[in-house]
């Protein structure tokens, strides 16, 4: 499947980007799963403490379901207010 | 008018509160929070947000609480881009009946923002650009309210 990435605040630095279009290998559908798939490029994915993540603009944890045409956002925890 | 704004501009915050009751005979209370830069070592600080999230994630927060206490009229404002200290960040108005609602729902929606709404500082200080880290207090504070709701 196709995905819309999205990167924000610190990781959109780390990565050097602001997103892209990926495509995760079949047999994958976790958001954890897309996680570990974008880390061999983007090693911040990892090692960012306390990475969060939204699927279609909502806040998910990383056993959440994603499907082809998705956009997936991540970024640190929020610092609004 | 929208009851949630994520924009640039600075806001009136008297205006803000005169308009939440100006057609509402109705409101007997009106509690408003706003949330400024504070300056000390910083110099500035820019504020980045999710486009298209921002919003909806303000208009649930505001959703949630027009469930949870009896409201009349809410209206959120959180600017984005660069702010200089002392400069207005985040408004939060409630408008209810009773005193009590207004209260509650006020902090309950800036605890909320804090932790659910997709914003970010960066901060400019003498030695350099930092983006500013979550606060554990920010989590207990909207964990507090969690008793009794669903997700």
């Amino acid at each position: 499947m196709t995905l819309k990435i999205l990167y924000f605040a610190s990781i959109c630095e780390a990565i050097g980007s602001t997103g892209e279009n990926f495509d995760l290998e079949p047999g994958m559908t976790t958001l954890g799963a897309l996680r570990t798939a974008l880390a061999d490029q983007h090693p911040a994915l990892l090692t960012t403490k306390n990475l969060r993540a939204a699927v279609n603009r909502k806040m998910c944890d990383w056993d959440a379901v994603i499907a082809d045409g998705d956009e997936i956002a991540f970024f640190p925890p929020v610092t609004g207010g | 008018m929208n009851e949630v704004a994520v924009q640039a501009a600075d806001f009136d915050v008297g205006a803000e509160i005169s308009a939440l009751t100006a057609a509402d005979p109705a409101a007997g209370a009106v509690a408003s929070f706003v949330g400024l830069v504070r300056g000390g070592e910083v110099a500035a600080m820019t504020l980045e947000h999710y486009p298209g999230m921002t919003e909806a994630a303000l208009a649930d927060i505001v959703t949630t609480a027009k469930k949870r206490w009896k409201l009349r009229t809410v209206r959120v404002i959180h600017r984005v881009g660069r702010l200089l200290p002392g400069e207005r960040i985040v408004f939060v108005g409630v408008a209810s009946a009773h005193r009590g609602d207004a209260f509650a729902a006020c902090e309950f929606i800036m605890d909320y923002l804090k932790t659910r709404a997709p914003f970010w500082k960066k901060e400019e200080t003498a030695a350099g650009e930092r983006w500013v880290d979550a606060r554990e207090t920010d989590n207990l504070a909207a964990r507090r309210w969690r008793d009794g709701e669903e997700d």
